[in-house]
């Protein structure tokens, strides 16, 4: 009974999901207008409400921004750029994590005390705090244009690297257990290269977690880029990311400009939201403690 | 007289046990120096297996026969003394120096359900281990030395695909025993292999192991704590308690006239089916802890004949008959 | 009036491919006082009905039919109340492992009291006296020191002792004892049997003994029971069963011990293994491991009330009286 009701929601989550991606990896060819080439852009247009408002023009069916490019296909492309980055910035974690969890897990001694104390000395800054550092000081050191080119890189490469503690702790854990097992005794004792037996033998079996981790942390990658973008260290103006779009739209909401902001928002709520359920039924399923009726 | 083929040579293995959250201070050298609580796991005992042989180690929990198994395949370090594999020094070696013994000591271990890697089928296994060890086979070949070590423990070739899971308790034992016959061992070492599984599955287990020796002309180093397994399987019997060697005796011998109080309160204390005919030894108390062994014979605060020599003199095992060693005061001095 | 008697007590799991019968058309009689034991392999049922007897079986675990009547009243239908005033003070179970049976945080002297405070108004001196009482019948030495240990701090032995005094705390008139000497060395495991013999014997106490172990059982019961795949095979007094053992089970049991063979020569193997309760074969349940099969073995089910003698009882086809044919021949 409980199983059907939670897998509705993850459907329901993973629909969601796909068309929002789907849409934006679509852009360039559903998207009703380019919203990087600024030759078509006209500073007229600006701050036009959605089609369903009377002052709306069929033109641009969710309204115009504050430059005025086509509010939808500015969030097409944006949702691209925030799912780049978020899944580029966990490729990164993961990778970085997952080496460190594995090395430390197995290895343990001197190499898991250094490694788990570096895993500490980076959670204690917040992924934020360093963002600000890193890119505040990027900025002022190369300037806003160099920036402007690099910052996809520069984010998914702070974000990246802020995070990787996440899963170096949760996979030294279950390193730790799984190395107990006789069957990695078996391993070692047939020979094989310490390498072999982290990446072949303990690793697929360890993975799990890994997946579960992952889907949250795209969702918090998201969420962080957006973040920056409302401190002004995101995307840039020219290249907007769902995030910074929000940021850019609200200095206009008290003055009732309200759908740059708001619109954003619900198609970011939506993505993280499917994300997260979906995140939270992988971890029901691939739970092995969990009742497996047959 | 033939060379041995393991040559264990007063071996020694303590571990350092995790103090809590205030560990004792010492004053030593003019420096605080935490004081690290050790388990003296195994304590200064000799062996020598022969070709050919099935070596049994009995003992009960905290004796070291498993830690023992373990120092013998290179999966810990011994704190002193050596291991020789035909002569060659085996204790000490890295892992890539491990490698050309791996081909000629392998070990099946106690728990089936923990013993094969969950996610990897039959032949991925099997295979993974043939071709590390004979790169130059062919794909064919090593699927038909999968096949033909599959066949050898009784298990139907077309079951390869198949994963632990999907298997029982002795059918993963078999596979366990496969893998290690893969590689064309010439030494198992069995750390507690039937000791998971149930009465019917143990008797065909066992059997598999008495073929596959005799077929593939193996010695076995035996870990168990069940002596009506030793009895019917081993050729030669070596009691241990809390890390050291009792007595070493053929088990038929071992049987019929155990010396050493331990050995004779441990087979006394095997539960038969026939009403006994005399009443178990009792010993006294429980088994003392391993991180601060008694001094003197380890057995003394149980040893119903323990004298003061007993309480402070360690003994050493002494030979007695033919190919008997006990190590016990008592028996020596003709006082048991 | 017999302590405990069960009748046709039949266990289902729930699962999404229908119920699964994991225990079925369990019967027998405990009288007081007698010790039973129920034998068999993993995955016989042998826990099952322990702890169905203490009515312990969680979802999707249910019991489907069959009455357990203790000391007159059937208990199948009492609330988790009423069980509750029985269990731990009534019946009284000893599980297999020490170290998971007792609260690792929660001193020893803890544990006893709360046992005792939860079923009697004493108060705290009382219950200290009662438990420490029961540590010295249990044979601990100085156990005003133990009352106060943490149980990590206690080797296994005396662990199971203490378990078996908390068992016995309140005088229940029956034990029921899951494989409580497996985890026990086997010098220890002597001791232990023995102890819940004598206590058993000054008590008064019935005990129902489940092991796989036959050797531990042969000397400490009156009457065996052996268990395959959810049902009774064989029942009688443990040494019927064990020198004249009916079932062709059982028997491969016996024979299967490697007391039971010359050293050195083969094993006595069972073929194949215990089906599980979900791919149970058609008729008796053995049938395809059994070395005297017959045509009916796999098309019925033999009943368990065929009688040997008055107190042997098999459920084998072997021991079916031939039908009588009417008509002329």
């Amino acid at each position: 009974m409980f199983d059907f009701k939670h897998d509705k929601v993850a459907i329901l989550s993973l629909i969601v999901l796909l068309l929002i991606g789907g849409a934006s990896l679509m852009a360039p060819w559903i998207a009703p207008y380019d919203p990087y080439d600024l030759s078509a852009i006209d500073i007229m247009d600006s701050e036009i409400p959605p089609v369903w408002d009377q002052a709306g023009d069929p033109r641009f069916l969710l309204g115009t921004d504050d430059q005025g490019r086509d509010l939808l296909s500015t969030m097409l492309y944006g949702t691209r750029i925030s799912l780049m980055i978020g899944l580029g910035a966990v490729l990164l974690q993961a990778l970085l994590g997952i080496a460190m969890g594995l090395l430390a897990g197995y290895f343990g001694g001197r190499l898991d005390t250094l490694l788990m104390r570096l895993a500490d000395v980076q959670l204690s800054f917040s992924t934020l705090m360093l963002a600000i550092i890193v890119l505040a000081l990027f900025q002022v050191a190369f300037g806003a244009a160099l920036y402007g080119e690099l910052a996809l890189f520069m984010l998914i490469l702070v974000i990246g690297i802020a995070e990787w503690p996440q899963y170096a702790r949760t996979l030294r854990a279950s390193v730790l257990a799984e190395k107990n097992l006789e069957y990695v005794d078996a391993a070692r004792v047939m020979g094989y290269p310490a390498w072999r037996i982290m990446l072949r033998h303990i690793l697929p079996n360890v993975a799990s977690p890994l997946l579960v981790i992952s889907t949250v942390q795209v969702a918090n990658a998201i969420v962080s880029e957006a973040a920056l973008s409302f401190l002004g260290l995101g995307m840039p103006a020219a290249t907007p990311s769902l995030g910074s779009l929000m940021s850019s739209g609200f200095e206009y909401i008290f003055s009732g400009v309200w759908w740059i902001t708001l619109i954003p928002s619900v198609l970011l709520i939506a993505l993280i939201l499917s994300i997260n359920l979906l995140g939270d039924w992988l971890r029901d399923r691939l739970n092995p403690k969990r009742y497996q009726g047959t | 007289m033939k060379p041995a083929l393991l040559t264990i040579d007063h071996l020694y293995k303590r571990f350092n046990v995790a103090q809590g959250l205030f560990p004792k201070f010492s004053f030593k050298k003019a420096r605080f120096v935490a004081q690290q609580a050790q388990v003296s796991a195994i304590n200064g005992v000799s062996l020598e297996i022969g070709t050919g042989e099935v070596l049994c180690v009995v003992g009960e929990s905290g004796s070291g026969k498993s830690t023992l198994a373990r120092i013998v395949m290179g999966l810990l370090r011994p704190s002193s003394g050596t291991i020789k594999y035909c002569q060659q020094r085996i204790d000490h070696l890295s892992a890539r120096q491990w490698m050309p013994y791996r081909k000629h000591m392998q070990m099946i271990f106690q728990n089936p359900y923990a013993s094969l890697n969950p996610r990897m089928t039959v032949r991925q296994t099997l295979s993974e281990a043939i071709r590390f060890h004979f790169p130059a086979l062919s794909r064919a070949e090593v699927n038909d030395k999968v096949v033909s070590t599959m066949l050898s423990v009784g298990m139907q070739p077309d079951w390869a695909s198949r994963y632990p899971h999907e298997f029982s308790g002795g059918q993963k034992q078999r596979i366990s025993i496969a893998r290690a016959l893969a590689v064309d061992p010439v030494l198992l070492v069995a750390d507690e292999p039937v000791s998971a599984l149930d009465v019917s599955v143990q008797a065909q287990i066992l059997n598999l192991m008495m073929e596959t020796r005799e077929q593939h002309a193996l010695t076995y180093l035996f870990i168990t704590h069940d002596l009506s397994v030793v009895k019917h399987f081993g050729t030669r019997v070596v009691v241990m308690y809390l890390g050291s060697f009792c007595e070493i005796a053929p088990t038929k011998t071992l049987f019929s006239h155990p010396q050493h109080p331990y050995t004779r309160a441990l087979i006394s204390a095997i539960p038969t089916l026939t009403p006994h005919q005399t009443k178990p030894i009792p010993l006294f108390g429980e088994i003392p802890s391993a991180l601060k062994l008694p001094a003197g014979c380890v057995f003394n605060r149980r040893c119903s004949y323990a004298n003061q020599r007993c309480q402070s003199e360690k003994p050493e095992l002494k030979p007695v008959g033919d190919h008997i060693y006990v190590a016990c005061h008592g028996v020596e001095e003709n006082r048991i | 009036m017999a302590l405990l008697e069960i009748n046709h007590l039949e266990v289902r799991f729930a699962s999404k491919t229908g119920d699964v019968r994991v225990l079925q058309d369990l019967c027998f009689q405990l009288e007081k006082g007698e010790r039973v034991a129920i034998v068999g392999e993993s995955g016989a049922g042998k826990s099952i009905a322990a702890f169905a007897i203490l009515k312990l079986i969680s979802r999707p675990g249910f019991i489907h039919r069959g009455e357990i009547v203790f000391e007159g009243q059937d208990i199948v239908p009492l609330s988790g109340r009423a069980m509750r005033h029985l269990r731990g003070n009534r019946i009284s179970m000893i599980f297999q492992d020490p170290m998971t049976t007792l609260n690792p945080v929660l001193t020893i002297g803890t544990q006893m009291v709360e046992s005792l405070h939860a079923h009697r108004s004493l108060s705290k001196k009382q219950a200290r006296d009662i438990a420490i009482d029961k540590l010295q019948q249990v044979q601990i030495a100085s156990p005003e020191k133990r009352f106060d240990q943490y149980p990590h701090e206690i080797s296994g032995g005396m662990r199971q002792r203490i378990v078996i005094a908390i068992a016995l705390l309140l005088n229940p008139s029956l034990i029921i004892a899951d494989e409580p000497t497996t985890a026990l060395d086997v010098t220890i495991q002597a001791q232990i049997m023995e102890l819940l013999m004598t206590l058993c014997e000054s008590q008064q106490c019935s005990l129902i003994l489940i092991s796989h172990d036959l050797g531990v059982v042969a000397n400490t019961t009156h009457k065996t029971m052996v268990m395959y795949a959810g049902r009774i095979i064989e029942m009688g007094p443990t040494s019927a069963i064990i020198h004249d053992a009916q079932h062709p089970y059982t028997q491969g049991l016996i024979r299967a011990l490697p007391a039971s063979s010359q050293p050195g020569q083969r094993l006595n193997q069972i073929p194949g293994s215990m089906p599980s309760p979900q791919h149970l074969p058609s008729g008796c349940a053995f049938h395809p491991r059994c070395g005297e099969v017959l045509q009916a073995c796999s098309h019925a089910l033999p009943s368990c009330t065929y009688r040997l003698n008055g107190k042997h009882r098999v459920a084998c086809h072997l021991f079916t009286p031939p039908l009588i044919s009417s008509g002329n021949n």
